[in-house]
């Protein structure tokens, strides 16, 4: 039984809210660990979200705002079913991470943080994402690819264009 | 806490343990600039303009957020700091659009004198500025965003001071912005907006320009005005406002109100209502010109010399034909002291009538009695800030006494203090009170007998009754418990909690009320039986003499049965001042058919569009005199605005008074034989302040040289009003608040009519935030946020 009626999370994401917020000393520690889990199952941090998340929390929507607008990686728009996210950081620069960026934009003809017209794809340009020894690396979604040229990003984009990539949630 | 010594400068200072340094710097004459310190709020340390040198720590610290040691050493102006500081406004500068010449803040800018002063004007930045356009957030605040600093004073002054959290801070780094608590995407405008109290605070806090009122943007510069200190005219809080006047083409027209000066008893707080709603003034619908109903029943624009030959003929006639009975007079809780007593004064030696009343908005008369042969028991509004505890029974103030809230929210947050809450309503306080009681609708009276020490009354007082017992305990516990009274309680039941309150030890008491001289009117005796000081009618000590021969010795019709009197045709002159009794209390307009009616009023109210003489007056802001808060502060009032055409109660008053060929020096004691002292204009001392002058008006004795000079009545209530014999001149004219209580002679046994079952004349205002009774109605600003809010705003009063 959740703690809120009418969640407008799967029951076991509203499951998990209810345990999360018995974990910290103060409620409100539990506000980035919830906004990301219901970014993953919503797929982005909607006026709902925001709502009941504040409800969880006793916050004001507009604390839980604040710290949303805060991070980068939390988004208040949906992003395609596949969010690209190139690494441009000094280890993948100076691999050749902008070439990569760049190839992605021309490939997807979207920019920084834009969704395609079939919102299968969303391109994002993004700080370290912890995968320097294998650079120039991109995360799908929570999937990592690594050493990466041209090439092969086109066959990445391909197989996921194509249902074949792994879907990491 | 034990003194600490520290040398500043080079000078040697002493201040007590655990005071901040950029305080101890201020009190003795050090001044560090600091954008985002402020003073009563949470350090936040963010701008760091206080930076300053203190000797064996390593950097430069923030003078804001460090307390003074035993044995430090600081510097606060070397050519290191300033070096700091201008680096630092630079920063500031980066996003800043530096469009002072038409900025609001331009003149009184901290960020422009620190621009001035560290000399950073020239920026090294060669990124263009991040631009965004001004957004309305409310009827009365919008923002511009690259004018901010983000010195978050207005996120915490709206959060921590208000208990609102209406503003927050949004994404980071150079592109974070102050953002209202209603998105874009769940504004009905897709605008951002403020879903908030409108108190303005947060355009108050502003050290720039990037948050300002839609009263005062872009009308003027600071300069350009006159700055004059005087009472809000709406809520009986009694704050100090500063009118911000300029010339307009029919007079002084008002273009803001603040307290910055921190001056007054409210420091610098003020709501919607003392801050923005000063408009209705400038309504379109005033009156300008007296109006006189002619033989076809309609009202038509007269002089003034015409209109008060009619009203002096027709009241004069009908005294002398009917006898004082026949007239009645209301008064209003709006306007002077002075001008109070001397419609009281003018009923009873003039028009030789007892039949005296105005809307009462609390059971002020019930207080003074139950308050009866003590003294030093009645609380200041200042108490609120600093007492140990508080009882708050009834009453809202949140809504209808925002300085009270705000003080009683400071105590709690800077003081600890523990306030305890009983009220039929979950009212907003309750957050920060240590125990709230909730009562039954009608259950206050019992309440007040089982605070009392009667537990039969238990079962009726509140919801849950197995709460009572702690909450007496607690509150009976208390060393020192400020009682405030909401005006839900009268006659017996106000007696029985008064005296339970006497009964504490340390107990100070305060009873709530809706207008600013709702206090004052009682006070003054505008009671159909009570003169002045709560005097009773049977024992009028010297009014009697005082007031000549036509005083009556009976007591008199109150506001209601004056109505009937008129339905009944027994009434043949009604007298209403600055009231609007018909739309109040519903009066049939048919009541008045036969009685001849002169209303005194800013507009034509209900009641003003049936009289048969409509005088035009003045408002609070356009005249002088002293007004009495819900707790007895006494407070002057100082003339601001002017308005072409309309003129003082108090000369309106005297002006009839002489249409009836009464002696107006016996209504009004002027001229006697002083003469003009002009001061020193030659000699030594020329152009210096007049000592002289000083000196007299200190000790009551300047010479009053017109009949309308309102300080003229003050001596004669100085003189005679019980109470008011202790007020101190200089404290007064300094703009100072002094506390007066209704009974100072503890010998003196006070008896209020000796019957008891007084009917109950009290009719709450019920005001929310943004209405102020009739007067509310033509504020222009106050509409409008009303309409915003008015869905989910509580049920107001009829008007």
């Amino acid at each position: 039984m959740s703690a809120v009626t009418n969640t407008i999370f799967s029951p076991e994401l509203a499951a998990r809210f209810d345990k999360l917020v018995t974990l910290y000393p103060v409620k409100r520690s539990a506000l980035i660990p919830m906004l990301l889990y219901a970014q993953d199952e919503v797929g982005y941090v909607s006026d709902a979200v925001v709502h009941e998340i504040a409800q969880r929390l006793d916050l004001f929507e507009l604390d839980v705002r604040n710290v949303l607008s805060y991070y980068s990686m939390l988004r208040t728009k949906p992003a395609g079913k596949y969010n690209v996210q190139v690494c441009t950081n000094i280890s993948c620069m100076l691999r050749g991470g902008y070439e990569i960026l760049d190839h992605c934009k021309a490939k997807l003809g979207i920019g920084h943080k834009e969704v395609t017209a079939d919102k299968l794809f969303s391109l994002e340009e993004v700080e370290c994402i912890g995968a320097c020894c294998w650079a120039p690396a991109m995360q799908v979604n929570y999937d990592f690819h690594e050493d990466l040229t041209p090439a092969k990003v086109d066959q990445i984009l391909d197989d996921y264009a194509a249902g074949r990539g792994k879907d990491v949630k | 806490m034990p003194d600490v010594n520290f040398i500043v400068d080079g000078k040697q200072l002493t201040a007590p343990a655990g005071t901040l340094l950029i305080d101890a710097c201020k009190a003795a004459g050090i001044e560090i600039p600091a954008f985002c310190y402020y003073p009563g709020l949470s350090l936040q340390a963010a701008c760091r303009m206080c930076v300053v040198r203190i000797e064996k720590m390593p950097k430069l610290q923030t003078a804001c957020t460090t307390p003074v040691a035993e044995g430090m050493v600081v510097q606060t102006e070397t050519p290191e700091i300033a070096q700091a500081r201008k680096a630092t406004i630079q920063l500031l500068l980066g996003n800043h659009p530096l469009d002072c010449p038409v900025c609001d803040a331009g003149g009184e800018c901290e960020l422009q004198d620190m621009t001035f002063k560290y000399g950073a004007a020239e920026s090294f930045y060669t990124e263009p500025k991040n631009h965004r356009e001004e957004q309305k957030w409310s009827p009365a605040v919008y923002f511009d965003r690259p004018r901010c600093i983000l010195c978050y004073r207005c996120v915490r002054m709206c959060g921590e001071g208000m208990d609102v959290f209406a503003l927050g801070i949004q994404n980071r780094g150079s592109s974070a912005v102050i953002a209202p608590n209603i998105p874009a995407s769940e504004s009905p405008t897709g605008m951002q907006q403020l879903d908030c109290e409108e108190c303005g605070m947060c355009i108050d806090a502003c050290p720039v320009g990037a948050l300002t009122s839609d009263s005062y943007r872009y009308k003027t510069r600071p300069w350009e005005m006159n700055h004059v200190g005087t009472v809000c005219t709406h809520c009986g809080d009694g704050c100090k406002t500063t009118l911000g006047v300029r010339r307009s083409a029919d007079g002084m027209e008002i273009v803001r109100g603040d307290n910055r000066d921190r001056s007054g008893i409210n420091n610098d707080f003020l709501c919607a209502k003392g801050r923005f709603a000063f408009d209705f003034a400038n309504h379109e619908e005033r009156l300008t010109q007296p109006l006189v109903r002619q033989a076809d029943g309609k009202l038509k624009p007269v002089s003034w010399e015409e209109a008060l030959t009619v009203v002096g003929k027709k009241f004069k006639e009908v005294r002398d034909s009917r006898g004082g009975h026949g007239l009645g007079v209301i008064g209003s809780n709006r306007i002077t002291n002075e001008e109070a007593y001397l419609l009281q004064k003018f009923a009873r030696s003039v028009l030789g009538t007892a039949n005296i009343d105005h809307h009462r908005t609390a059971d002020y008369t019930t207080f003074a009695r139950a308050l009866n042969g003590t003294s030093g028991k009645t609380a200041s509004q200042r108490d609120t800030a600093t007492a140990k505890a508080v009882l708050l029974i009834g009453g809202d103030p949140t809504n209808q006494n925002p300085l009270t809230a705000w003080n009683l929210r400071t105590d709690v947050r800077l003081n600890k203090a523990r306030i305890y809450v009983a009220n039929h309503a979950p009212i907003k306080l309750r957050r920060q009170a240590k125990a709230f009681l909730q009562v039954t609708d009608l259950g206050y009276g019992s309440l007040a007998a089982y605070l009392g020490g009667d537990d039969a009354a238990a079962q009726a007082a509140a919801v849950d009754v197995n709460a009572l017992a702690a909450f007496r305990d607690a509150v009976k516990g208390e060393e020192n418990l400020l009682v405030l009274i909401g005006n839900e309680l009268r006659g017996t039941d106000l007696e029985k909690l008064v005296q339970f309150a006497l009964s504490l030890p340390n107990a100070k008491v305060a009873l709530l009320s809706d207008y600013v001289n709702s206090r004052g009117a009682a006070d003054m005796g505008l009671l159909p039986d009570l003169l002045p000081g709560y005097t009773p009618w049977m024992q009028p000590k010297e009014f009697a003499t005082e007031y000549g021969d036509h005083f009556p010795a009976a007591k008199g019709l109150d506001l209601l049965q004056q109505f009937d009197a008129a339905a009944s045709g027994e009434l043949g002159a009604l007298y209403v001042v600055g009231a609007n009794p018909v739309a109040r209390y519903s009066i049939d307009p048919a009541t008045l058919k036969n009685t001849f009616l002169v209303v005194q009023d800013m507009y034509l109210t209900e009641t003003a569009v049936l009289a048969d003489v409509v005088l035009p007056a003045a408002n609070l802001y356009e005249k002088s005199g002293s007004v009495t808060n819900s707790y007895g502060d006494l407070q002057l009032v100082r003339k601001a605005a002017d308005k072409a055409g309309v003129r003082s109660d108090f000369e309106i008053i005297v002006r009839i008074a002489d249409k009836m060929d009464h002696k107006v020096q016996s209504l009004v004691p002027f001229g006697n034989g002083l003469r003009a002292d002009f001061g020193q204009t030659r000699g030594a001392q020329s152009g210096e302040a007049d000592r002289h002058a000083v000196w007299l008006a200190a000790n009551n004795m300047e010479p009053k040289l017109s009949p309308f000079d309102p300080f003229a009545i003050l001596d004669e209530i100085h003189r005679l009003v019980p109470g008011y014999g202790s007020l101190l001149r200089l404290q007064l004219l300094s703009g100072n608040d002094q506390h007066v209580e209704p009974v100072v002679n503890k010998n003196e046994l006070v008896q209020i009519d000796g019957d008891t079952n007084r009917r109950d004349l009290v009719l709450p205002a019920n005001d929310t935030l943004f209405t102020s009774g009739t007067l509310g109605r033509y504020s222009e600003k106050l509409t409008q946020l009303h309409g915003k809010y008015s869905q989910e705003a509580t049920p107001t009063a009829a008007d």
